[in-house]
């Protein structure tokens, strides 16, 4: 059997895990006039943000996956952003890494921890009255704790684990074979809300959610369990750094209601709402710490 | 500001917390740099631009383990880093 064969009999695999790339620009503005351009880079270890600021004010971000070179996930993330508005790079007066990959962005002046991003990118997204920050990322969870300003006062990361992250919830929609963005509303379709699946592991996760559904819970249910399980999982990490009202959740599962509802539930505090995209706060909060930097030098000048 | 270095797990919750406002400007010397017989500390710029102690990125993996020889049952009464850090900055969850 030839290999054109064996490429045409084998079924194509579908990827459920795979969530909405998007790219934005607000068209209301006009860069050619703004005296600061800056840009925020942040290379996570799932998805890649690059984020356009003119005078510290959002103007336009494309958010993608993360591939397996951070320069080039840098790179194309923020050609993605500038082929949108006909920006060049020479445009741009400071570019900041962030993320894990923020030491490897080629273009990038400066680096600074996604902690302090994250906070300066919600204290922009919900106003100065954000003081609890979680953020869900794809392989690591991070609860701060922030002033009016939006700087960190206190926080803690959890990267060594990659239950109550968004990978996590990735490897339940495949098994589910159910796409990511429906999670959230499927998961409140079940008659009892099911007690939380019991191991913190993923992949110990992943075999109990096959062994609930051996044991006859629907696809439904098992979702439901899930996000249970990661709620109550993000939540102990919240308790340790002195949850305040003011409560914002970035990265890609503040999209999933699912395991939103349920954090809301457990702390009896409803999260903010923002009406941008809640995975680029990182990139955000880059972008803008680059505009305090240009302006701290042109006044100084 | 209040750093937390470390992780949780299915076997417990292990973190280092440092209050960064008491170690800007170190009053010990910077001793929690020599004290820590697994030399875990170090001096980083961070993001706010203060001089500040942090522990190495591949030992917030493993506190568990790099800590233990420095707990009770490696016959400290006190933790050497604690105890190092006059200023009172640092703190073991566990």
């Amino acid at each position: 059997m030839n290999a054109e064969v064996v490429a045409e009999t084998v079924p194509e695999k579908k990827e459920f895990w795979r969530w909405q790339e998007s790219v934005w620009i607000d068209e209301t503005k006009d860069w050619k006039s703004a005296k600061i351009i800056t840009c925020g880079i942040d290379v996570g270890s799932v998805s890649s943000q690059a984020v356009l600021a003119i005078d510290g004010e959002l103007y336009g971000f494309n958010s993608m996956r993360t591939g397996s070179s951070s320069p080039d996930s840098a790179t194309n993330a923020l050609q993605g952003v500038m082929d949108k508005c006909g920006m060049k790079l020479e445009d741009i007066h400071y570019v900041i890494g962030t993320g894990y990959g923020r030491v490897n962005v080629p273009f990038a002046h400066k680096a600074i921890t996604e902690i302090a991003c994250h906070a300066r990118g919600a204290n922009y997204m919900g106003g100065n009255g954000v003081r609890t920050i979680l953020d869900m990322g794809g392989q690591d969870c991070k609860a701060i704790h922030c002033d009016e300003k939006g700087k960190v006062t206190n926080f803690l990361m959890n990267d060594k684990c990659a239950a109550g992250t968004g990978r996590g919830m990735e490897v339940i929609s495949d098994l589910m074979q159910i796409p990511i963005a429906e999670l959230g509303a499927r998961s409140f379709d079940v008659d009892v809300e099911p007690a939380a699946v019991s191991s913190v592991c993923v992949v110990f996760a992943k075999s109990e959610a096959m062994g609930l559904l051996k044991a006859g819970y629907t696809k439904n249910k098992v979702i439901a369990a899930y996000c249970q399980a990661m709620a109550e999982r993000v939540v102990s990490l919240l308790e340790r750094i002195n949850v305040e009202e003011g409560f914002f959740i970035t990265g890609g599962i503040a999209k999933n209601p699912g395991v939103v509802k349920r954090i809301e539930k457990l702390l009896g505090i409803k999260a903010m709402e923002t009406k941008i995209d809640s995975q680029i706060a990182g990139a955000l909060g880059a972008a803008l710490f680059g505009y305090t930097l240009m302006s701290k030098k042109a006044a100084a000048a | 500001m209040i750093a937390n270095y470390g992780y949780k797990d299915g076997s417990g919750e292990y973190y280092i917390s440092i209050d960064t406002d008491k170690c800007i400007g170190c009053a010990a010397g910077r001793a929690c740099l020599t004290a820590c017989p697994k030399q875990m500390f170090e001096i980083i710029t961070d993001d706010y631009d203060d001089e500040v102690a942090w522990i190495k990125k591949p030992n917030c993996r493993t506190l568990a383990y790099d800590c233990s020889e420095c707990k009770p049952a490696g016959g400290y009464s006190s933790l050497p880093c604690i105890a190092a850090c006059t200023p009172g900055a640092i703190k073991h969850s566990w």
